[in-house]
């Protein structure tokens, strides 16, 4: 098992005047699993050029196990790219393909032919090895790029997007492939997408970024259920985002009032600080909107009404989309485990809603809405 | 990267062209303008200026009117048809000019194959006299530049979106309006440039006129040739040469104004202009032209058989098919022709007679053949090389990297085959001659790489630009050094394209006759211009036992060619 630690010190990008990246500092344990999240042009691209050496940062510095690899070439640093369209080298045998990195690093023959047949057997694609890279499926290349990469055992596996051409299912299959080899590997894997459920998945930690910085930086139920920013409650999963105003604050407790509402309410303070009369947002994830018929739950701390616009059955979860009757107050989404039968609810008919003070977290409202 | 080929041009293109054209101007006392009232005085050359410009613009007319089916045909069948029409054009494009022009001396004679078809048809009753006029240039301009035509169409074609007219189908377009509303539009750019290449290729042209025309088809090029030939007039040849390059410049300027010139290298987005200068009267009048256009056609397909007009639009029809073989028939069959007469007993005569190695035994035994062959293969091997030393960095450089002025390096790269060649050609001579490199392969090899490099540069950078870049990032990334990335990853993908890029700068110097029409002679011929000298003495059955081997040759070069691209697009 080897596997390295990762320290980036104030690395820092600029391409022209925009700046792909502004001063990032970050620190990967010894055999984590770290996911760079964001949505196109967030920098998490370039941050992972950065770290492989494929491309060279402005200021700042890369640190693997505490030695100071910022201006080494990439290939002198001991670490593993999974390229996002896998990047296999279309002349030669899969077989040539794994052994091309051991190759490069003098193996002996013998020693090198039983190490990518270890590797093939890893990702389960023993006998594709005299074949070329077009007679595979996407997924067999994505496998294939994978034993390249950890067949030389590096410190440090990135990986770009890897399972972006897949289609759901085999994306399903290759992420819990991908997690049994980190398993079994112990490696430390920097990895990429824009995809927040795969994100929630398979990290350890989730690194979120937007506009080439950090927005925040945690395990995937720290950015679910405590969000620090407006971005973060948005990009990952669903959320229904309310105006209100903070009455008072006690221990992580928040008295506020919903916009456009007389009746108090409670929050979560989500280690904020936040001062009486701020405006903040609350947040509260669809599926913790309780649905009822007007009257009935005395213990729910929020309570709006509104009319039921649509019902939507995606699977496990059937959503509806509700319009309070609150003026200004936008949109509402509810969820609930989907169960066999009629609907319960009619379309346009009056519903009453509510959530339990614990599941409603207040959000420093940055950019105002 | 990019430093040899701007010495190499600018030592061999620049510097020569100059030292013409100041020639034009500068007499032995000082500046003078008496080559220009020279060329002035009468209205001799004025005359051939005229009679250029006339050839040169009904060659490009014919060849990109009948050029445009064939190049359309090309883009629509399925790979295997293709491939097949893509070799006969080919092969055409890369048959020397000497050779397709001899083989229309002997198919146009007073016994060759055409009067003897009419007369045993009985349409005459003695041999026309055929050759030595205004149709036989023609026929012969227009069998020498069609594959170029067709094959700079086919490049814009190729890249149009098939679904569009498909899609223009499903919106209520008939078939004919499709074609001239949708189609038609999105493939001007690459009629253009055809028209565009031809015309210019057809204005310094002199293989064609010389062998096929009379005095009266005499065109500029060849008053140039004289002036130097024979009288050693540099001064005046200077003067012709700026005349012809000022043609040059106008069309492409005219070019420029309309079309834009980036439109020729492909690396634009074409059209993207287009929606500023949607309003003009002039796109409105071609709007409703190929409104009529297409209103006319669907009349005349309505009027056709039910069972044709329902069928797939994708499927070419019989008369377009029909067309385009015999097209692509009259551009290979004379040379097709010659190879029976070439193994005849009975000279250039159509039927051939019996059957003789003679001619081919007449030609190996000649010493000024033989040297020509080996010279020419020395000349080319050596051109193919250095100018694939030299171009495919510069290549890399504009491809992979943020130079300035992009543009303009590539239209300083490519400006040895706007320049006319013959200019070049001069100009070589005489830079040549007072460095003594008259006859030497040395000499020959630095002009030839001239005017091979912009074609393995332009080759070079399509092919970079379809090479995925992150190849070399995982490689790099897998711990290859810089060397071994190019050694185990660029170069082993990259060697198909490197080496058809290699053989089209080797074909380009091993047909080459214009500056090796000045630069070398008697034993230091290359093929072209032994084969210049022969055929302007007398037509023989060697020549045509020499065109054979040539024609056999070519055919089998694009072979391992077409076997390569393919090999490479496998991938």
């Amino acid at each position: 098992m080897v596997s390295s630690s990762l320290r980036i010190h104030e690395l820092c990008k600029r391409y022209g005047d925009f700046v792909a990246l502004a001063p990032t500092s970050l620190d990967v344990a010894s055999g984590e699993f770290l996911t760079l999240l964001g949505p196109s042009g967030s920098g998490k691209t370039t941050l992972l050029s950065l770290i492989a050496g494929l491309a060279h940062p402005d200021e700042g510095r890369i640190l693997i196990d505490d030695t100071d690899v910022t201006h080494s070439p990439a290939y002198d640093r001991d670490i593993g790219v999974v390229f996002q369209n896998y990047a296999l080298f279309p002349h030669m045998t899969i077989e040539d393909n794994i052994a091309f990195p051991l190759k490069m690093r003098k193996v002996a023959d013998a020693e090198a032919r039983r190490r990518t047949a270890e590797a093939l057997e890893t990702v389960r694609l023993p006998h594709v090895a005299k074949r070329y890279p077009r007679e595979l499926s996407g997924g067999q290349q994505q496998r294939i790029a994978l034993a390249r990469c950890i067949v030389y055992r590096p410190a440090i596996i990135l990986m770009d997007e890897p399972l972006g051409a897949l289609d759901k299912k085999l994306r399903d299959q290759m992420q819990l492939e991908i997690k049994r080899i980190h398993r079994e590997l112990g490696t430390t894997i920097v990895y990429v997408t824009h995809d927040q459920e795969e994100a929630m998945t398979m990290s350890d930690r989730i690194c979120l970024m937007n506009a080439g910085a950090i927005e925040q930086l945690g395990t995937p139920e720290d950015l679910y259920f405590r969000p620090r920013s407006v971005f973060v409650a948005d990009f990952l999963g669903e959320s229904n985002l309310l105006s209100a105003t903070v009455r008072g604050v006690d221990g992580d407790g928040l008295d506020i009032v919903l916009a456009a509402q007389a009746a108090p309410s409670r929050a979560v303070g989500n280690g904020g600080s936040f001062a009486a009369g701020e405006p903040i947002k609350v947040m509260v994830r669809p599926q913790n909107l309780v649905v009822g018929d007007a009257g009935g739950g005395g213990q729910l701390s929020g309570r709006i009404s509104g009319r039921l616009l649509d019902v939507m059955i995606s699977g496990s979860l059937t959503r509806l989309y509700i319009a309070p009757e609150t003026v200004g107050m936008p949109q509402l989404v509810a969820a609930h485990p989907t169960r066999s039968g009629a609907a319960p609810y009619e379309i346009g008919q009056l519903l009453s809603l509510g959530w339990h003070a614990a599941d409603a977290v207040a959000i420093r409202d940055g950019k105002g809405i | 990267m990019g430093a040899p080929l701007v010495l190499l041009l600018a030592l061999f293109l620049v510097y020569p062209v100059g030292q013409l054209l100041l020639l034009s101007v500068y007499g032995d006392n000082g500046f003078t303008l008496a080559q220009y009232r020279q060329l002035f005085a009468s209205s001799v050359y004025l005359d051939v200026l005229l009679i250029t410009l006339n050839i040169s613009l009904v060659t490009t007319l014919v060849c990109v009117i009948t050029g445009y089916p064939i190049a359309y045909l090309i883009s629509v069948v399925d790979k295997e048809r293709k491939t097949t029409l893509l070799f006969w054009v080919l092969l055409s494009f890369w048959t020397s000019f000497l050779v397709r022009a001899f083989a229309w001396i002997v198919l146009l004679g007073r016994n060759g194959v055409i009067n003897k078809l009419l007369i045993s048809l009985g349409i005459i009753s003695s041999p026309a006299s055929l050759l030595y006029n205004f149709g036989s240039v023609l026929v012969g301009m227009v069998n020498a530049l069609l594959p170029l035509a067709v094959l700079t169409m086919l490049a814009v074609m190729e890249n149009i979106d098939r679904t569009l007219p498909r899609a223009a189908a499903t919106l209520g377009a008939r078939p004919g309006m499709a074609f001239w509303r949708i189609y038609f539009p999105l493939s001007l750019p690459g009629v253009a440039a055809a028209g565009i290449m031809v015309f210019v290729t057809a204005i310094g042209f002199f293989i064609v006129p010389a062998l096929l025309g009379g005095r009266r088809e005499t065109m500029i090029t060849q008053l140039i040739i004289d002036q130097v030939q024979q009288t050693m007039n540099w001064g005046f040849a200077g003067a012709i040469s700026v005349l012809l390059l000022f043609v040059v410049f106008i069309v492409f300027a005219a070019y420029d104004r309309l079309l834009g010139l980036s439109t020729m290298t492909g690396a634009a987005a074409p059209r993207n202009a287009a929606p500023s200068r949607s309003s003009g009267p002039l796109h409105k009048a071609g709007d409703a032209l190929l409104t009529l256009l297409g209103a006319v056609s669907d009349r005349i397909l309505r009027l056709l058989p039910s069972r044709r007009r329902d069928r797939n639009p994708d499927q070419a029809g019989m008369g377009l098919q029909a067309f385009v073989w015999i097209m692509l028939l009259i551009i290979s069959a004379p040379t097709i022709l010659m190879i029976p007469l070439s193994f005849g007993t009975g000279g250039l005569n159509w039927p051939p007679q019996g059957f003789t190695l003679h001619w081919y035994e007449t030609v190996l035994s000649s010493p000024l053949w033989t040297q020509a062959m080996l010279r020419s293969l020395m000349v080319g091997l050596g051109t193919g090389l250095l100018a694939m030393l030299i171009g495919t960095p510069a290549a890399f450089l504009l491809v992979r990297s943020d130079i300035r002025g992009k543009a303009a390096w590539l239209a300083f790269i490519l400006s040895p085959i706007v320049v006319p060649r013959m200019i070049i050609a001069v100009g070589l001579f005489y830079v040549f001659a007072r460095m003594g490199l008259i006859g030497s392969a040395f000499g020959l090899i630095l002009g030839h790489t001239v005017v091979a490099v912009p074609y393995v540069v332009m080759t070079m950078m399509a092919v970079l630009r379809n090479y995925d870049t992150r190849l070399d990032h995982a490689a790099q990334s897998l711990g290859a050094r810089p060397f071994a990335t190019l050694r185990y990853v660029t170069f082993p993908i990259l060697g198909a394209g490197m080496m058809s890029s290699f053989l089209f700068a080797f074909a380009t110097s091993f047909d080459e006759l214009t500056i090796a029409l000045f630069a070398t002679g008697g034993l230091n011929a290359t093929l072209p211009k032994q084969f210049w000298d022969e055929v302007t003495l007398e037509v023989s059955p060697a020549i045509a036992a020499v065109s054979t081997c040539l024609f056999v040759f070519m055919g089998l070069l694009i072979f391992v060619a077409e076997r390569l691209r393919r090999r490479a697009a496998a991938r």
